[in-house]
């Protein structure tokens, strides 16, 4: 029981840190450059996307013996659109605000990397429950970038943090201005940039993925 | 018909679906390594644009949208929530088709393009121009344009993606940032010219 325990963890972390889809396999940067300039946004598409990657991950895994291999993916992507399409309701009821802020790109986790394609590299191979684990490691590896780009964002950008001023305003008298550029497209491109610059760079990770 | 120059114009230069709004990053930086690729590639996700875009207008006014299915006795029934998985269903199909009848009648087409249509289903940017017609309540022949300049503004980006990865082949990158971190660099500095468009008003 221990050492399953321990393998869940090693699945969960190794989606986090040693194979982060975002900074490794480059999958899904489509939104993460898009819902990034507020740190709630990007929370709650964190949130969305690692329980539709778990859930997607734990029913492909389930049903992998019974979908015949020629037509999975429209199998895949039909069960990927039920569950966006929930998620997406569930939003619009409790997060109508949040919602129309992420306009598009709730609908958009259909055909983002992550999704597709751990139902295909893990899911299709691996028990269900594994699956769940290596789907909540993925979405999770995948917010915590979100949410380090949105926070640089947001504070370069605006000064503040979560939607609160942080910047003194002393600061601001002594002739500091926001970056407005964070807040516009390029911020994002360059954040990302730099981001996968700073994580090559750190020791102990050699290798710079499988990307060139 | 000037509507829908500027809404065209719009679409390729000032909303421009790649470096404005982030929809089909992945195959850029999958394909933007070689020029002629990535041309073809442009090619195909300007044709599936083109034709998804309207398709999915049909179906979503005639079908999906509230009070759509009227005709049938069902005046206050509302299945926009179902749109997702309408239209990846309809791009998907239409992939297919289109991927079909290239085969039989262009195998020179279909050996430049051929490779590149299954990827295109999963591309972002046809789903969100698709989700961005419902969004903005586009007409039909406005649904047409924006689906044609939307794949035209991917397909220059992505040209000139590869044509600039091309050249810093010969760069010297630190380290670390080979790859991807200089490529998102790279598209930072070109979402910033094209930032230069929004200045105009039309």
């Amino acid at each position: 029981m221990s050492e399953e325990k321990t393998n869940y963890r090693e699945i969960v972390t190794r989606g986090i840190w040693k194979e982060n889809p975002v900074a490794y396999q480059v999958l899904g940067i489509c939104s993460a450059l898009a819902v990034t300039v507020k740190m709630s946004t990007s929370i709650v598409m964190g949130i969305a996307l690692t329980t539709v990657t778990a859930f997607s991950s734990l029913i492909i895994s389930s049903l992998r013996k019974k979908i015949p291999s020629n037509i999975r993916i429209i199998v895949e992507l039909a069960i990927i659109s039920s569950l966006v399409i929930i998620t997406d309701q569930i939003l619009k009821a409790f997060f109508y605000d949040i919602s129309k802020q992420l306009s598009i790109f709730v609908g958009l986790i259909i055909t983002n990397c992550i999704v597709l394609g751990r139902a295909e590299a893990f899911a299709l191979a691996n028990k269900p429950l594994a699956s769940f684990f290596d789907g909540i490691g993925n979405g999770l590896g995948y917010s915590l970038v979100l949410v380090t780009v949105a926070f640089l964002r947001e504070l370069l950008g605006s000064g503040k943090f979560l939607g609160f001023n942080i910047i003194p305003q002393f600061i601001f008298d002594a002739g500091y201005q926001n970056m407005g550029l964070m807040v516009l497209a390029p911020g994002a491109f360059f954040i990302i940039g730099l981001l996968v610059w700073l994580k090559n760079s750190l020791p102990g990770i050699s290798k710079p993925g499988t990307y060139k | 018909m000037g509507d829908l120059l500027i809404l065209f114009i719009n679409s390729v230069f000032i909303g421009n679906i790649l470096l404005a709004y982030f929809l089909g990053m992945c195959s850029f930086i999958a394909v933007s390594k070689n020029v002629e690729i990535a041309t073809g590639l442009g090619f195909a996700v300007i044709f599936v644009l083109t034709v998804t875009s309207p398709v999915n207008w049909i179906i979503y006014h005639g079908l999906l949208a509230p009070g759509a299915l009227a005709w049938a006795g069902f005046p206050d029934l509302d299945l926009s929530f179902l749109k997702f998985i309408t239209f990846i269903a309809v791009i998907a199909a239409i992939v297919q088709a289109v991927e079909m009848v290239i085969d039989k009648y262009s195998p020179l087409l279909y050996a430049t393009l051929g490779v590149f249509l299954p990827l295109i289903a999963v591309n972002c940017a046809i789903l969100g121009t698709s989700l961005f017609m419902v969004e903005r309540h586009y007409t039909f022949i406005e649904s047409i344009v924006f689906g044609a300049g939307s794949g035209t503004g991917w397909m220059l980006a992505i040209v000139s993606m590869a044509a600039i990865r091309k050249k810093t082949r010969y760069a010297d990158v630190p380290k670390g940032l080979e790859g991807f971190g200089i490529t998102m660099i790279i598209a930072g500095l070109m979402a910033m010219t094209f930032m230069m468009f929004s200045g105009i008003t039309l």
